[in-house]
């Protein structure tokens, strides 16, 4: 779902502004507050109109908010969803039972089994 | 209310003797709705006839009896439940409340949290790949998102990923922590019933691993996908991992997760009707021990009422 080509057009630089925006941003955000976010650099109409562009090109999620559309980068920056998720997982009680892991963590003597397991018949 | 009020007592007790045993021995579907459906029915009927003995002894105290309209001899004459075990019982009710309702909250705002983070995460699909220590994992929610770290993807081979993401894909499609939300609230409620959820949690995760393994075809290669996944968990295996060693019997022998292995290198599990028949009958007779103490009290209030 990722967005490859740049745009070489004026547009471009508005989009790559809107979408660092929307990166740092805690959550989806409209079009009004991603313009408020600019600082006057774009009318709102302008950034509606990117907001459009950016999640025609699969670069933005968009979701309805009341009368609105709401949008959030699809692949945001680098490790803040892993941030994130680590956050939950370290702040919620009962995060463990939650989650559905696909392993657990091993037990020292359950540990050395399966170092057996995996590496007694199996060439090194 | 005689004897009949303190049996829904006892079949927890024997439920947690045997839950780990069930576990081991029926086709994880079914056990995992078996054991449930258990943990459910018993935590039930336990909290009832906690409830039934308190009530019983609340009538005899006077204020009590005299708001209702009771008769207080007709009460001593009848009901053989001692006010010490009352007082004991409503002890132990008020304290079930209190862990239930801690841990429906605990619980409930986790399943929201891992919703909200599930909606958050980059990508619309199904899976994401996040950067990190070697781990994968479902979030629930609607819908909710499978997560694998770079580090688990890049330790495993093509099939072993497949195995992965099947593995995962059913706790989303069965919808797995309804299961695992239900045991804690029975748990909760009973102290006595935690076996029974930690045998929901492995059968939970046995029927994730016999759908991979139905849908590739090949145990083998789940029970291998599961040790190393658990290995690159723990470090990383030494080296270079493609065939399985050492024998069942020691697999069988340790913590859930060799066990799980050890049951993907045995054969398939039946479903075995008979050992399903008879769980279900005691749970049934539970039941009805519970309907009947409910209805002694209710003959010995509209007695003392009159």
């Amino acid at each position: 779902m990722g967005e490859g080509t740049s745009s070489r057009r004026p547009w471009g630089a508005l989009e790559a502004e809107l979408l660092a925006v929307l990166q740092a941003a805690d959550g989806p955000l409209s079009p009004g507050e991603a313009a408020a976010r600019l600082d006057g650099r774009a009318g709102y109409s302008t950034v509606v109109t990117a907001l459009t562009r950016l999640h025609a090109k699969g670069t933005l999620n968009r979701e309805r908010r009341g009368r609105a559309y709401i949008y959030s980068p699809v692949l945001d920056a680098a490790g803040t969803a892993a941030r994130r998720m680590r956050q939950l997982l370290e702040r919620e009680q009962d995060r463990d039972a939650v989650l559905m892991r696909f392993v657990d963590e091993l037990s020292p003597q359950d540990e050395a089994l399966f170092r057996r397991l995996l590496a007694d018949d199996g060439p090194a | 209310m005689h004897l009949a009020v303190y049996l829904p007592l006892l079949p927890p007790v024997a439920a947690a003797l045997s839950a780990r045993w069930l576990a081991a021995r029926l086709d994880p579907r079914a056990a995992t709705w078996l054991l449930t459906a258990a943990a459910l029915l018993l935590a039930a009927a336990s909290t009832t006839a906690l409830g039934l003995l308190a009530i019983a002894g609340l009538v005899r105290i006077p204020l009590v009896a005299s708001l209702g309209r009771l008769s207080r001899t007709a009460l001593a004459g009848t009901d053989p439940t001692a006010r010490l075990v009352s007082l004991a019982a409503g002890l132990a009710l008020s304290a079930a409340a209190l862990t239930a309702a801690r841990a429906l909250w605990h619980r409930g705002r986790a399943l929201l949290a891992a919703a909200r983070e599930a909606r958050r995460l980059p990508g619309t699909g199904d899976v994401v790949i996040l950067d990190g220590p070697a781990d994968a994992y479902t979030l629930p929610g609607a819908p909710g998102r499978i997560v694998v770290s770079t580090r688990m993807l890049a330790g495993l081979t093509g099939p072993e990923r497949g195995v992965l993401i099947a593995h995962e894909r059913v706790h989303l499609h069965a919808r797995h922590h309804w299961f695992a939300a239900a045991t804690r609230l029975a748990a909760s409620l009973n102290p006595l019933l935690r076996p029974l959820e930690r045998a929901t949690a492995y059968t939970i995760e046995r029927w994730a691993d016999e759908h991979a393994a139905r849908g590739c075809g090949d145990r083998r290669l789940v029970a291998r996908t599961v040790a190393k996944a658990a290995l690159l968990r723990a470090g990383g295996p030494r080296r270079a991992v493609t065939a399985l060693g050492i024998a069942g019997a020691e697999l069988a022998a340790g913590g859930p997760l060799p066990r799980r292995v050890a049951a993907l290198m045995a054969a398939p599990p039946r479903r075995r009707l008979p050992l399903i028949a008879a769980v279900a009958a005691v749970l049934l007779l539970t039941g009805l021990c519970t309907a009947e103490a409910a209805g002694d009290l209710e003959d010995l209030l509209e007695a003392a009422g009159a």
